[in-house]
């Protein structure tokens, strides 16, 4: 009683000014809490549009494919009609590329012109060829690929020429020595203006010619930027400023041991151009030189190169030319890894799931089983792989590389999945279904067979589905049992060696070539829209067919 | 070949069927309510009796029909021939027949291996069709028995529920097989492995330089099999992988689950689900694609120097990849608080915040440590972006700048392109599998424990 009356005492002062502040902060706490939530989500999703963004900029250009339209003539003395394959294509190649550069006459630079097509043109030739042993003696038009660095080029994905400095270098040009006016422009010739001091240690008057004129430029140039060397500044000059030190002091050999003042000697070529308001440029190295560059706009001018649609993409198998690459192998490897893996965890785990679900009676082993289908879900898909090559591999002796194995080693890691989701949907059924069955006199079996499981079908095709995409885009194991193999067919059977779609992606990804990083990303952009499909597909049965009871 | 063996006995199969149902509507001539069983069952079994055996047969077939012809050929290699040579120069002459007898031909080709190559082709030949002879005669005595077997009062439902209840129960046990097979095969190669490297040199070793000599006389004539910075280099990713991953995991389920709107969770959830299904060689090319070059020029910029494929690049990407499963396990521990203690903290004043931070969370605890020790399991045996985007060497180091490597990068770079197994090299990543097989599993188990305890605290 004495408790509560001197609680009542101070009866807490809701209006007061503290209290406010007090409720003002906590709700503030509470907007900060979700503040943060708000931020998290933002981070996440910022991320995967970054990630499919970057893949998208990147990936799109491999989608074409820069091409040049040529007309070979099949001259009829260099290709033996009985022995077609045998006949110099590279030199037909070679030759009708060179009669479009007339004036390009050195063999160098003959050679060099060939680089701008595709290395495997020959082949595209050869292949024509045979295919048309009857065009023999006839021009024939085709369309042949160019080579990886142009095209690069002609998709703008490179530049043709690079700047020469960078924006810190120009900056350090600018606000060092240009905005102090020491650069002066002679003759249409950019010199800057320093003050040196003609050390007669460095040079003696009976040997002008051999003085450390370097020396003497570098400490002229620190002296401008007294306790502020930065070494970068160096490198605006170049041997011109040296001699041109040497001439003054050749012409007046009374300096030595003075100091010459608003001495003018040139930078170097790149700053005497951005002396002059250009921006100084050098031929991107992936491309050549300035020749190349030449060549490549008078093949412009010609009106033979196009960027279509690249087929090559879908239709062609591994390459070491990313121009060639395409992923019709991969495609095909992953489709009978997936088939196999299909035939043997669809049925395997749905009899699984089906028997403990309806059949299995509750002891020590069919718990066994569900904790070890609980674990296998969370083992790490490499060591299913340590087990396929240890078991399919060596074991059994299956060869390697090969969807077969690929395919199995995928079913054992979607089996769990399979088994769950399948369980899943069994749950749902109600029991009433069941014994309405059991009450007209069907068997167990004929009650899972003919009612269960059909009305549990779309919810485990959901499950599966989901599982194969899984599957498909499921790596390591791959690696283990060899499907990263460098394999220029697409297989025949699940038995040939063979390379898988993400196994493929990770290859491309290893390689130096700057078109395989397009060609990587357009991989990836394929891989994904494969997977949108499936889970496209499985989102319309679950809307479509799935039953709420 | 093998695609028609199993096509003429799925066609034997078919056949068997069709003979069953019309031998046994014969037999009550049309008056399908005298059987016991339907016809269709009749014809089931048939088939059953048919297909099941000669699987099982073209199956051992196939799995053994190399070894045997293998040690057919050995035997049948003159015996000077093969007196002085190791098991592996015998697996190499081996070869050398078998990949002559399909053209590829390397170097100098002697008599012997041509003969050998020419009894070789003939055996594939004759195992191949004495496999289809023998599987079908198998079908047809199966057919004639179970044929013989059919008349009205033969329950033949039963027979057929017998076979699929026992290939159910087959079904079910692959699991176990499976587990079986991961366990024994990785105990059977690392202890080959322990029997080159002591144990405690594995477990307790600082360095890792798995490089074997070619030839004895190269400088390294045995490597350093020393796990734990190859194990810390794992652990440093994983940490880094969580430190992105729970924070934003948890804060989004939080939001989630006690702020957001229907409509908003029901876009939100999903696009946060993709995170979970993009595949992880698309992470790995994502983090050497933009990551790691925008960290380190992030990192140039306030003038630290950055490895190209630092722990911080690979951490950070494997974090995003975890974000998802953080965030829905989360989201269940929080949903499964009872809702009274919601109410609770409601009806005591306090605001939403307040009773997520001091109701909620505490009470989810168990459930979301839970959910993070299977996150750290995962990022543990995540592989294919540490394997494009962390490094090979290992480094015992904290820096999370520099490159480490992790377990599983180096099982993949000890194995891939190599099928020797005779040698350390090979067999370490066994032991490395070895470890990492069971640390996940540990973790998986004690993660299960904490929530199903906690689950039941509150069922």
């Amino acid at each position: 009683m004495t408790d509560i009356t001197a609680a009542s005492d101070k009866l807490h002062n809701w209006a007061s000014k503290e209290n406010t502040n007090r409720v003002r902060a906590r709700y503030a706490a509470d907007r900060r809490l979700q503040i943060y939530g708000i931020a998290a989500i933002s981070f996440a999703i910022l991320v995967l549009a970054i990630l499919v963004g970057s893949l998208i900029a990147s990936g799109a250009s491999a989608f074409f494919q820069s091409k040049a339209t040529l007309t070979f003539f099949l001259d009829p003395n260099a290709i033996d009609k009985n022995d077609i394959s045998n006949a110099n294509f590279r030199k037909i190649v070679n030759d009708t590329f060179s009669k479009l550069f007339p004036d390009v006459t050195a063999p160098k630079q003959k050679s060099d012109l060939q680089k701008i097509l595709s290395t495997e043109v020959r082949f595209t030739l050869r292949d024509y060829v045979v295919a048309n042993p009857d065009k023999i003696g006839q021009s024939v038009t085709l369309t042949v690929p160019l080579s990886d660095p142009f095209d690069q080029l002609y998709k703008g994905v490179v530049p043709p020429r690079l700047n020469a400095l960078s924006d810190q270098e120009k900056a350090r040009f600018e606000n060092r020595l240009k905005n102090r006016g020491l650069i002066d422009v002679v003759d249409g010739r950019s010199f800057a203006k320093i003050n040196v001091y003609i050390d007669p240690a460095k040079v003696v008057p009976e040997d002008i010619a051999a003085g450390g004129f370097q020396a003497i430029l570098l400490e002229g140039i620190d002296a401008l930027f007294p306790n502020q060397r930065v070494a970068g500044i160096y490198a605006i000059f170049d041997d011109a400023a040296a001699e041109a030190i040497k001439q003054h002091v050749m012409a007046n050999p009374g300096v030595i041991g003075q100091t010459v003042e608003n001495l003018l000697v040139p930078v170097s070529p790149f700053y005497d151009t951005l002396n002059k308001g250009q921006n100084p440029q050098i031929p991107n190295p992936r491309i050549g030189g300035e020749n190349e560059i030449k060549w490549f706009e008078q093949l412009k001018g010609l009106n033979v190169l196009s960027s279509p649609f690249s087929t090559e993409l879908f239709l062609n198998s591994n390459s070491r030319f990313p121009e060639q690459a395409g992923l019709s192998g991969a495609i095909v490897g992953s489709f009978y890894a997936l088939m196999v893996c299909f035939l043997i965890s669809f049925p395997t785990g749905i009899a699984a799931a089906v028997y403990l679900e309806e059949f299995a009676p509750k002891n020590r082993w069919t718990d066994l089983i569900e904790v070890n289908i609980n674990n296998l879900a969370a083992v790490p898909s490499i060591v299913f792989g340590l087990l396929g090559l240890a078991v399919f591999l060596n074991l059994f002796g299956l060869p390697r590389s090969a969807p077969l194995v690929g395919g199995m080693v995928l079913s054992l890691l979607t089996l769990p999945t399979i088994i769950i989701a399948t369980r899943a949907a069994l749950k749902s059924v109600p029991p009433s279904i069941r014994q309405a069955a059991l009450g007209i006199g069907a068997s167990k079996h004929q009650v899972v067979m003919h009612h269960v499981l059909p009305l549990a079908m779309p919810g485990i095709l959901t499950g599966t589905i989901i599982g194969m995409a899984h599957a498909l885009g499921e790596t390591a194991p791959l690696l283990l049992i060899g499907m990263n193999a460098f394999i220029t067919s697409a297989p025949g059977d699940i038995l040939e060696a063979a390379t898988a779609l993400p196994a493929q992606i990770y290859s491309w990804s290893d390689s130096p070539e700057r078109g395989f990083v397009a060609r990587t990303s357009a991989a990836i952009l394929i891989l994904l829209g494969f997977l949108v499909f499936m889970n496209g597909i499985a989102i319309f049965l679950r809307q479509k067919f799935e039953r709420k009871w | 070949m093998l695609s028609y063996v199993l096509f003429s006995l799925l066609l034997l199969s078919i056949a068997g069927y069709y003979i069953g149902r019309t031998r046994s509507i014969k037999l009550v001539s049309g008056d399908e309510h005298k059987l016991h069983s339907r016809a269709g069952y009749h014809g089931a079994f048939i088939a059953a009796w048919i297909g099941v055996p000669t699987l099982i047969l073209v199956l051992l077939w196939l799995m053994f029909q190399g070894t045997v012809v293998d040690q057919l050929l050995l035997a049948s290699l003159p015996a000077d021939k093969t007196a002085n040579l190791s098991p592996s120069q015998i697996d190499l002459l081996i070869s050398q027949i078998k990949s002559h007898a399909g053209g590829i031909t390397f170097g100098e080709i002697d008599a012997v291996v041509e003969e050998a190559a020419a009894r070789y082709t003939t055996w594939q030949a004759i195992a191949k069709w004495a496999m289809f002879a023998a599987a079908l005669s198998l079908g047809i005595i199966g057919l004639t028995a179970a044929r013989s077997r059919i008349s009205p009062e033969f329950r033949a439902r039963h027979g057929v529920e017998r076979i699929l209840t026992g290939f159910m129960i087959f079904c079910s046990t692959v699991a176990i097989l499976t587990t079986l097979g991961i366990v024994l095969s990785l105990l059977f190669e690392a202890a080959r492995f322990f029997a080159i490297i002591p144990v405690t040199d594995f477990l307790f070793g600082l360095n890792w330089e798995p490089q074997i000599a070619l030839r004895a006389d190269q400088g390294i004539s045995q490597g350093a099999f020393g796990m734990i910075p190859v194990f810390a280099g794992t652990l440093l990713i994983a940490f880094i992988a969580m430190a992105v991953a729970v924070p934003i995991g948890l804060l989004s389920a939080v939001y989630l689950t006690e702020y957001a709107g229907k409509r908003f969770r029901a876009v939100v959830k999903p696009i946060l689900e993709i995170l979970a299904g993009v595949p992880t060689v698309v992470y790995g090319f994502f983090a050497i694609l933009v990551v790691a070059p925008a960290l380190r020029e992030w990192a140039a910029m306030v003038g630290i120097e950055m490895a190209p494929n630092s722990a911080l690049a690979a951490g950070f990407v494997m974090g995003i990849m975890i974000i998802p499963f953080v965030s829905s396990l989360s989201d269940d521990a929080i949903n499964a608080v009872p809702g009274a203690m919601r109410d609770g903290s409601y009806a005591m004043g306090a605001t939403k915040g307040e009773t997520i931070t001091k109701v909620l969370l505490p009470a989810a605890l168990p459930g979301i440590a839970g959910g993070i020790l299977l996150a750290i399991s995962r990022a543990i045996g995540e592989t294919m972006i540490v394997v494009m985007a962390a490094g090979i060497i290992a480094k015992l180091t904290a820096n999370p700048l520099e490159p480490v490597t992790t377990v599983t990068v180096q099982i993949v770079t000890l194995l891939i392109g190599d099928s020797e197994f005779d040698n350390p090299k090979t067999l370490a990543a066994f032991a490395l599998g070895l470890v990492l097989f069971f640390v996940t599993l540990m973790l998986n188990i004690i993660a299960l424990r904490i929530v199903q305890k906690y689950r039941e605290q509150y069922d």
